[in-house]
């Protein structure tokens, strides 16, 4: 984009960036605006040029996740089984197209979420309005296509008069049938079911929803709700062409190492899981490893870090490079010692070569004296997807991630207001990488998802200016808006069964989902008041005056229908 | 322009700057020290929290000139001879941060409630931390870390 609009080719531009302070998608494609007014400014002045827009003009001129008006209709047995469904979400997009197609797309790709559609008509309508264009935001669309497909499961449950979680297990797909999705790819490592199991059971679902039920009955006022909610996650860029990776590895003559991968560090711990493989590559200390700001100059055609996808694609990447240096290693070593290259065999911090040990350093040295190449690029692309648009066919994602949470909330009846008491997390991430790391994208996604379905509003007056455009009207959770308990667990004994890194999973947007969880708790304690009779079909965000008018229309339904049977 | 002197970290500066400069621009821009952040420009979120007196404030909404003659302490004034004070480790001991946008004023908020209550309980801390956003981490492991720095603080 800076070249275009500077009319020079991309060589003359170079990108550097060390890290970014919170994306989360934003930052996929709208940060280009000020890169290129910048640039403008620094190619007409001569001098460097810095531009930080105000928080509240950054709000109002930047675009946010896609909004939905989704219609959605399901036919279904006596069982809750679901049949056929046809479903279409209309999509706010804003004044030009962005991203718009490719999260239409995946709204699209999760509206089965994790539930078998014998029958699918699936449409997107991405609508051109005069409003902001909106963007990227963890999911993509994801969440919005999730969302549905989770409400259309509590219709059914209503209209049978059934616990939700029933009618969720009983739709799940199956492993060896009922096991492809509405765009054909057959699901063939579904892990769900059997983690949903395991949190029923973990969580005390069953009887906490009958203590609840209970309890409502004599609470007039303060009713809670309980609700499990699944997660399953595409992980793969639906265009195909961005699933590719470049790094570059330099070892230096005192062993230490520069790596280098066009995968940019914002807080989800990239540049610490992908050093992590390079260190785990030549079994050294971390400490030795250190890895430089992302740069075009180093690593070219980079694709966004964005779609989870950024250790899946740049830790390959740069365990190809370190593995091309150590196989020349081997050679190296092999012939120098005189030694099969099956006994030259890298041990932490030392490499055994017969039966002599080498420090690594020592290694290295002999390698340069040797004239040994110690610098390589890596290159990775996602092997077996592909994906015909127009079809509707392919197998567009590498593998799916899992997750569920059980939250329990309470709510106001005569204020709207509530609060999350309790959250049950059991999420896959295959072989962790990094459990802390996992643990924090989890506990944080499921809390960023909370804020958008409950708080987080954004509201235009009749002049279409944009009123919630600072924290102090658009409301973000806050440190007392964490649920006060707050279990998160790593889904164990899961290697994620396609040959990922190390046999990890993605995990930035996945746990995101996991707060639909709250939403559907929300309608479960709104359901309460009409005895548990109606769909509260309660639409997110669920603010305080959200929950406040669907109790208001539950109770103007019940009312309406004592009359009719009085008369 | 207006003539202001403070301390800032232990040393004494002196600035010529516009009276209309809030204390957060005077010392990213004037005093290079730009740990200290600006999240919203509004003093809701608390990235640009310093010490003023050895009371926690939102830089952003303090004009330089009202803190002639104050002790400013900032993020980089909190390590001693390269050791790291005992909340920042905590911090990085306890993944307390993602991105670490927020962490600069976190940190600071966090150390002003220590010290005026050296062992806060979950709720105190959660009460405290109302005026600092996080976008990252759920606050889950933030609260974490404050437990464990005050423990290590002493408290």
């Amino acid at each position: 984009m800076v070249a275009s609009v500077l009319g020079v080719p991309s060589h003359a531009v170079t990108v550097d960036c060390r890290r970014m302070g919170g994306a989360f998608g934003g930052k996929e494609t709208q940060a280009n605006l000020f890169a290129c007014l910048a640039a403008v400014v620094a190619k007409r002045t001569g001098r460097a040029a810095k531009l930080r827009p105000d928080r509240d003009d950054d709000m109002l001129i930047t675009g946010k996740r896609h909004d939905f008006v989704v219609d959605y209709q399901v036919g279904f047995d006596g069982a809750g089984r679901i049949c056929g469904t046809a479903m279409t979400f209309a999509a706010r997009c804003g004044f030009s197209a962005d991203l718009s197609g490719p999260v239409t797309d995946r709204a699209l790709f999760h509206a089965d979420n994790c539930y078998y559609y014998e029958a699918a008509l699936l449409a997107s309508l991405p609508c051109r309005t005069n409003t902001v264009s909106n963007t990227a935001f963890r999911g993509f669309g994801g969440p919005q296509g999730m969302l549905a497909g989770e409400r259309v499961i509590e219709e059914i449950a209503f209209a049978l008069g059934r616990d939700p979680l029933d009618v969720r297990k009983l739709n799940f797909y199956g492993t060896a049938e009922r096991n492809i999705t509405p765009y054909h790819q057959t699901i063939e490592d579904n892990v769900g079911l059997a983690l949903v199991e395991q949190l029923e059971a973990q969580s005390d679902y069953r009887a906490r929803r009958a203590a609840i039920r209970e309890a409502n009955r004599t609470s007039p006022i303060i009713k809670r709700g309980i609700a499990l909610t699944p997660v399953k996650f595409g992980i793969s860029f639906t265009a195909t062409f961005y699933n590719q990776a470049g790094a570059l590895v330099h070892v230096y003559t005192d062993g230490s190492i520069h790596l280098n991968h066009g995968g940019t560090e914002m807080g989800q711990g990239l540049y610490v899981k992908v050093a992590q493989v390079v260190a785990e590559e030549f079994q050294v200390d971390l400490a030795r490893v250190r890895i430089t700001a992302t740069t075009t100059g180093k690593v070219p055609n980079t694709s966004a870090t964005a779609a989870s996808s950024g250790s899946d694609l740049n830790g390959m990447a740069a365990l190809a490079a370190a593995r091309t240096i150590k196989h020349r290693l081997i050679d190296f070593a092999a012939e120098h010692w005189g030694v099969p290259r099956d006994q030259v065999v890298f041990l932490p911090g030392r490499v055994r070569v017969g039966n002599q040990e080498i420090p690594f350093p020592e290694l290295i040295r002999a390698a340069y004296m040797a004239r040994i190449s110690l610098s390589s690029t890596g290159y990775y692309r996602t092997p077996d997807i592909h994906w015909d648009r127009a079809a509707g066919r392919g197998r567009p994602f590498y593998y799916y991630a899992f997750g569920a949470a059980v939250s329990e909330v309470a709510i106001d009846t005569l204020t709207g207001e509530s609060k999350v008491l309790r959250v049950d997390i059991l999420h896959d991430v295959g072989r962790s990488l990094n459990p802390a790391i996992d643990r924090g994208q989890i506990e944080g996604g499921f809390v960023q998802g909370m804020g958008w379905l409950t708080s987080e509003e954004l509201w235009w007056d009749e002049a279409g200016r944009l009123k919630t455009h600072a924290p102090s009207t658009y409301k973000i959770p806050a440190c007392s808006d964490r649920p006060a308990i707050f279990n998160v667990e790593l889904f164990e004994g899961a290697p994620n069964r396609e040959a990922t890194i190390y046999r990890s999973k993605a995990v930035g947007e996945p746990p995101l989902m996991l707060a639909i969880s709250v939403l559907h708790a929300l309608s479960d304690a709104i359901a309460s008041v009409a005895d548990y009779r109606l769909c509260p079909r309660l639409d997110p965000p669920a603010t305080p005056e959200k929950i406040l008018t669907t109790i208001e229309r539950l109770r103007g339904l019940v009312d309406g229908q004592a009359a009719e049977a009085a008369e | 322009m207006a003539k202001v002197s403070m301390t800032v970290n232990g040393q004494n500066v002196t600035r010529d700057v516009e009276p209309r400069t809030l204390l957060v621009e005077f010392l990213r821009q004037h005093l290079d020290l730009t740990g200290t952040h600006v999240g919203c420009d509004t003093s809701q979120c608390g990235a640009c929290v310093v010490h003023l007196d050895g009371r926690s404030v939102k830089a952003c909404t303090m004009l330089a000139v009202q803190c002639e003659g104050a002790k400013v302490m900032t993020i980089e004034g909190l390590a001693q001879n390269g050791e790291l004070h005992p909340m920042q480790a905590a911090f990085r001991e306890h993944h307390g941060l993602q991105c670490g946008f927020c962490t600069p004023g976190m940190i600071m908020s966090a150390i002003d409630l220590v010290q005026h209550n050296p062992s806060p309980s979950e709720d105190e801390i959660r009460h405290w931390l109302e005026g600092n956003l996080c976008r990252c981490t759920g606050y889950h492991n933030i609260v974490k870390a404050i437990k464990a720095g005050a423990a290590s603080m002493g408290g």
